[in-house]
């Protein structure tokens, strides 16, 4: 019997056998040098059938507990929304989804044009001029601006936040080692979380290529001075990178409005599942000056005709980055990327628009501003520990009290509360704290059990 | 079988837009006062406003616009265009799938940990490897990976003057690439007249100073480098590193391995071998397996079971690893999709993948050899695996048509074209990949077309040169696309002003 | 509209196919004519026009009479602007030059010349880089790399050129020595350079290495051996244009073309030198060559070098000789040649050589 993903069967394939004048199927192996010819059968779990597939993954998956099934405050760099129907029944078309990159421009419109549209909205979001149409994820694309910022101003250093996620930073480190460029951390004011201006200038000689901060913070905390780094940076030759979550740019300027070249982020939040942390999407734009757009890395898509000049089309625009990209140090190898998540952003953005961006970036923000007030009346907990605005994530601190982030969150698992993230391992300097995220998804009820869960933890009930 | 593909003349969605119109609900209203300073804020945001309907009316219509497996042959080379078995699908959807979140405690993602688990062990095997690491991304990035891990293992050695990578000169363009990116200068060495790496030239360029040589087995012409076993031996003898390039996996499933072949580092394109779709250009993985010697290198963290406990979990104590290369663990989406295809074919039906589409990509050469206008660069007498180059210099000679109006004429036909001028030792060259999942028929159609655009370019040119007719759009400006790059709306939008 | 000018060689070619090598000189014309020869190029120059013409761009063709251009425009079915004068039957090398000349003074876009070496050489004398220009193959010497590879090619070639633009590289103009030639040694000098049109090669998207843009390829190339230059070490530039690039990079903007430059700690040391004075300096300081693929056979070292003598090279070393070759270059001569007068630097040079490609790039390849 054949096999439901092969058309051709046993003797179909034994006549084309014959049509080729090949005696069996092993005399296209002959070149196969015997000594490293499988000699045995790959030692692999027995086909199914797509009925026993299902149930085998199925049992496998079930030992999941998804977040919806439980009252999760997780944030971190993956943030999770309600996706509405309507996106994945568009991106799981199967035109979009089976198809590849789109190197046949005239049978490929749907996704040039999607794509198109993609860049169009992040860079109206972001206040910059150009975004590519996606890296992989917030982390590579900061490594890739990285690269970029060198490539620019053919300097070797890059400034970052002490309070940088140290996942994200172990990624840069990786792309800065290539060209060898000098990552350096430069520290915050403890009590607001601010980057240390001081520090900042006093770091910025003529050898920095790029000064990067994250808006909101990882810690969820807003950096106020974007003007001054901004300036600062400026002043001095570098340029100035931004790293975002694009909900939180339903309420707040661009980067692009106070100063910033590049903006970089993770675009998972517009229309795509959590799924674990990937698959993701890394948002890159930039300022359209031909010094930047030179070397931006990445695939961009231009409008652009037919040849005889009546139809509007798409196509990829390369060649002339690829000509600049190539003759330097810190060149970017990306050919696939995270188009399909891109699309899935476009049709969220688009179907959200500008109000409903607005309106959900507030019931974020509202949410969490209402959990740090709840928290905060909690005998022995602090939230935030940063004396500054924030967004959708904040900081929950439990030094004045007896326990631990680890034993709190064991209570509260066992209430079905999945609690913040114990940040100790990261930043030991900031204690007993936990970062925590609220969206959408979360209602006044879910904050109000949360608040009462620790609360009962601190009581000394168990 | 005649061909016609949607045609809409779509404006952009911010055409579309009408103020007011919104595509979507939120639960409800906020309540609590957000204390955040005016400056912060922004004022406007130009994003645009349509309803539902009008979004997914939008969308559609784009969609149909756009070739893809699915709509019919997609021949493209070193891509493996196969069917994308829909289960996988559903089975990535699943809440318990992608509704769980990466920093959940280990407890509650035991189904996670457990089936990145159960993969790993299925490509280590696949490969002949120890570990794999999942996390990368793309075949790009696993080369990255794989570049970082290389130059780890030479600075544990001590060994620093290593500082060049091998590519032979008809290596996929990212591989020199990534190995750019992580630092290396990059040696290219010809092929000989089989098409196959030049071991005299090989021996003349490995040194003290060489780190890895990156090949890919069947190599991007479809032929099998058959003296692998000695290539493999002046990289090592040298004190480098081999690294496999995994774009042409499907061509050996279950024949040989790149581990027993002597390769130290592996690297998998689970949207390419592993069925897992292409997405219009991601999102894809790039796993990175390696020997036992360098898996202290790999990228934290890695999954471990501990019999004990009879648990997963994440293991980070991996003092030598490079650290991270992507946020959180890989995209788990894809794996979950890779990992049911592995169920669904099992090894027996791997290595019936792989015959199947050597012998459609043999069954194209032999056909394809007997059509005027097309012939092989590189060694007729053997098999290839795979895929097959063919070369439109004949065509072209005769006729001035070359490959890339080929291409061009074929999307009529209702084919997506091959890759073509690629690999670069090939003038006018048609990479043509069909993979398993063609059927006879299909093959005998596509070969038909070569035929039939042969002799329209000698009887009737212009049918060739007008082409594509049947798709969305004709012949776009691509040079006036890339001299005045117009990337987004609002550049659109000015440009038409003025 | 486009101006295209076109100079038919009458007599290119034509001692090839009786035996002789080449048709300079009045002698050798007429015994060319003795032994029953017939002109070749005329027919070659047909057919880059009927390429043209099927092609289908618009343009003005410009020619000189007869059987300089006119008569093979009127075969192939153009209309021509005829100018200037010559005496049929008679054509010459002063010919040719005039018609390169009239036709700078016209305007026109690009030159297609029907010809060999010494057609090209006569060109160039006449108006340099000043004009683009286009080698139609039909002589029997054919050193220069300044031709496209077959007569259609070079209306395929003229014809993008016309319609859409090209990028030009500089293409080197060679000169056999003619007696040297027939008693089959291989004399060959750097006459000088002109610019040509080139086809990028056609990339699909990125899965692609090289940019196939030459100046940006030659700038990728100088940047990196800017990088490895180290103080107090001579470099000796050799003729060519990636070496010129190399000049430029460190700012120095009057090196020559043809000639040997040498480079101290970034800066000039000395323009246009000759053996002499290069042994000299070899003498005191260690020193770096770099030389790139000289015309259509890709010789790195030849015996038409005056300066960069088997003395020289060997007193330096086979590791301190550079070579310089942009991708685009190897694809024309994939294997390059050594012949000098001393058999054993030429045995040692066999093999396969490291050319730097590109920044931070290096091809090997095979030398003959």
């Amino acid at each position: 019997m054949g096999h439901p993903y092969i058309p051709n069967t046993r003797e179909i394939r034994e006549q084309m056998l014959r049509e080729i004048g090949a005696a069996n199927i092993d005399e296209l192996f002959a070149d196969i040098p015997p000594q490293i010819r499988l000699k045995r059968k790959l030692k692999l779990p027995p086909a199914m059938s797509e009925l026993e597939v299902k149930r085998h993954v199925q049992a496998i998956l079930a030992k999941n507990t998804p977040f919806t099934q439980m009252l999760s405050f997780l944030g971190g760099g993956v943030w999770p929304h309600h996706v509405p129907a309507h996106i994945r029944s568009l991106v799981q078309r199967s035109e979009f989804l089976t198809s590849y990159t789109p190197y046949q421009p005239e049978a490929s419109q749907g996704m040039l044009q999607a794509l198109f549209e993609y860049q169009s909205m992040i860079a109206e979001l972001v206040g910059l001029e150009v975004a590519n149409s996606s890296m992989y994820d917030w982390s590579t694309a900061l490594g890739e601006a990285a690269l970029m910022c060198a490539r620019v101003t053919r300097r070797q250093k890059f400034i970052v936040p002490e309070l940088i996620a140290k996942d994200r930073l172990s990624v840069l480190r990786n792309y800065a080692s290539g060209p060898g460029l000098e990552v350096v951390e430069v520290g915050y004011d403890h009590r607001t979380g601010q980057l240390d201006l001081k520090q900042l200038r006093a770091e910025l000689g003529g050898d920095v290529a790029g000064v990067y901060i994250e808006n909101p913070s990882y810690l969820g905390f807003l950096e106020t001075q974007g003007d001054e780094i901004a300036a600062a940076a400026h002043k001095t030759g570098a340029l100035f990178v931004v790293g975002v979550n694009p909900i939180s740019l339903g309420l707040f300027k661009g980067p692009g409005e106070y100063g910033a070249d590049i903006v970089v982020g993770e675009g998972q939040p517009l229309g795509n599942p959590v799924s674990f942390g990937g698959p993701s999407l890394g948002i890159f734009a930039c300022r359209d000056e031909s010094k930047l757009l030179r070397q931006l890395p990445g695939r961009l898509i231009g409008a652009t005709t037919t040849l005889d000049g009546k139809a509007r089309g798409y196509c990829m625009v390369l060649q002339t980055r690829e000509q600049h990209i190539r003759r330097e140090r810190a060149t970017s190898s990306i050919c696939t990327n995270a188009a399909l998540c891109a699309v899935s952003a476009a049709i969220y953005l688009a179907s959200l628009g500008p109000r409903g961006l607005r309106d959900l970036a507030e019931l974020c923000a509202s949410n969490a501003s209402y959990a740090m007030k709840k928290l905060n009346t909690i005998k022995g907990l602090r939230a935030p520990i940063f004396d500054a605005p924030h967004f959708n994530e904040f900081t929950l601190n439990c030094d004045d009290t007896h326990v631990s982030i680890q034993k709190l969150n064991a209570g509260l698992l066992k209430r079905g509360i999945q609690g913040g993230k114990p940040l100790r391992a990261e930043f030991p300097e900031l204690g007993k704290t936990a970062l925590l995220c609220t969206t959408e998804l979360h209602s006044r009820d879910d904050i109000d059990r949360l608040a009462s869960a620790l609360k009962e933890l601190l009581g000394g009930k168990g | 079988m005649s061909y016609q593909q949607a045609r809409w003349a779509e404006p952009l969605i911010f055409e579309l837009s009408k103020p007011g119109r919104v595509g979507w609900t939120l639960p409800e209203k906020p309540r609590e006062r957000i204390n955040v300073p005016k400056e912060l804020l922004r004022e406007k945001l130009e994003l645009p406003e349509l309803s539902e309907p009008e979004v997914v009316r939008h969308y559609t219509r784009l969609s149909q616009m756009n070739y893809s497996v699915d709509s019919g042959f997609y021949p493209l080379g070193s891509c493996t265009m196969k069917y994308n078995p829909k289960v996988c699908e559903e089975l990535a959807a699943l809440e318990a799938a992608s509704y769980i979140h990466p920093h959940q405690a280990e407890e509650t993602v035991q189904g996670a940990l457990e089936l990145i688990y159960r993969l790993e062990r299925c490509l280590a095997e696949i490969a002949g490897v120890a570990r794999v690491s999942l996390q990368p991304s793309a075949g790009a990035h696993g080369e990255f990976v794989a570049m970082l891990v290389t130059r780890a293992y030479h600075k544990s050695k001590r060994d620093d003057k290593r500082n060049q990578v091998i590519v032979p000169d008809s290596a996929h363009g990212t591989n020199p690439a990534s190995a750019a990116m992580a630092g290396y200068e990059v040696v290219t060495v010809p092929s000989n007249a089989r098409g196959r790496v030049d071991l005299n030239a090989l021996k003349a360029t490995v040194s003290e100073r060489t780190a890895a040589l990156m090949l890919t087995n069947p190599n991007t012409l479809g032929l099998f480098e058959d003296q692998i076993i000695d290539i493999a031996g002046v990289v090592h003898d040298a004190g480098g590193l081999l690294f496999y390039d995994g774009a042409n996996l499907n061509g050996i499933l279950g024949k040989t391995r790149p581990g027993d072949m002597g390769f130290d580092i592996v690297h998998f394109n689970l949207h390419k071998t592993f069925a897992t779709p292409h997405g219009g250009g991601g999102p894809g993985a790039g796993p990175v397996g390696v020997q036992r010697e360098l898996e202290k290198f790999l990228p934290v963290p890695l999954v471990e079971y501990d019999k004990k406990k009879g648990r997963y979990y994440f293991d980070y104590d991996r003092p030598h690893s490079i650290g991270k290369i992507k946020g959180f663990y890989g995209n788990f989406g894809v794996l979950v999709k890779a990992y049911a295809y592995l169920l669904l074919m099992g090894g027996e039906g791997l290595s019936e993948v792989t015959e199947a589409a050597v012998l459609n990509a043999n069954y194209i050469m032999r056909k394809l050899l007997g059509v005027e206008g097309y012939e092989l660069k590189f060694d007729a007498s053997g098999p290839c695996k795979h895929e097959v180059v063919f070369s439109a210099e004949p065509l072209k000679r005769m006729t001035g048509i070359g490959a890339h109006f080929v291409a061009k004429r074929l999307l009529d036909f209702g084919t997506h074209a091959p890759t073509y001028y690629f690999p670069p030792i090939v003038p006018e060259a048609l990479m043509i990949e069909p993979t398993e999942s063609e059927s006879k028929e299909e093959l005998d159609r596509f070969v038909d077309a070569l035929r039939t655009i042969f002799e329209e370019a000698r009887s009737d040119p212009d049918k060739v040169y007008s082409a594509p007719t049947a798709t969305a759009i004709g012949r776009l400006d691509e040079v006036k696309a890339s001299r005045q790059p117009i990337l987004s709306w609002r550049a659109y939008r000015e440009l038409a002003k003025e | 509209m486009k101006k295209l000018g076109l100079i038919v060689n009458p007599i290119a070619g034509m001692g090839g196919r009786v035996g002789l090598k080449g048709t300079d000189g009045a002698d050798t014309v007429a015994k060319a004519l003795e032994l029953g020869a017939e002109p070749v190029s005329p027919a070659r120059a047909v057919e880059t026009l009927q390429g043209l013409k099927r092609v289908g761009v618009e343009f003005e063709l410009i020619t000189y009479p007869a059987e300089m251009g006119a008569t093979e425009a009127s075969e192939a079915g153009l209309k021509a602007r005829v100018i200037g004068h010559i005496t049929s039957g008679k054509t010459t090398a002063g010919d040719t030059k005039r018609a390169a000349g009239e036709m700078l003074g016209q305007g026109v876009d690009l030159i297609l010349i029907a010809g060999g070496d010494g057609t090209m050489s006569d060109v160039i004398e006449a108006i340099g880089t000043q004009v683009p220009i286009l080698g139609i193959p039909t002589g029997v010497k054919m050193h220069s790399a300044t031709f496209a590879n077959t007569p259609q090619t070079a209306g395929e070639v003229a014809a993008r050129f016309l319609r859409e633009g090209l990028p030009l590289l500089e293409a080197e103009v060679m000169d056999i020595n003619e007696e040297a030639y027939r008693e089959n040694r291989l004399v060959a000098k750097l006459k000088g350079y002109a610019r040509v049109p080139y086809e990028p090669v056609m990339m699909q998207a990125t899965k692609e290495g090289s940019t196939g843009y030459e100046l940006a390829d030659q700038k990728a190339i100088a940047r990196w051996v800017v990088e490895l230059m180290e103080r107090g070490h001579i470099y000796a530039l050799g003729p060519g244009t990636t070496t010129r690039a190399v000049a430029e990079e460190l700012g120095i903007y009057d090196s020559t073309l043809l000639g040997v430059d040498l480079i101290e700690n970034y800066k000039l040391l000395a323009r246009d030198t000759n053996e002499q004075q290069i042994l000299e300096v070899i003498g005191k300081k260690p020193m770096t060559i770099t030389v790139s693929p000289i015309g259509r056979q890709g010789f790195i070292l030849g015996r038409g070098n005056q300066q960069l003598s088997p003395v020289i090279i060997k007193r330096v070393g086979k590791g301190n000789v550079w070579v310089l070759a942009t991708p685009h270059k190897l694809r024309a001569t994939p294997t390059l040649k050594v012949d000098t007068d001393d058999a054993e630097l030429d045995r040692e040079f066999r093999g396969y050589i490291r050319v730097i490609t590109g920044y931070r790039q290096t091809c090997m390849v095979k030398v003959v």
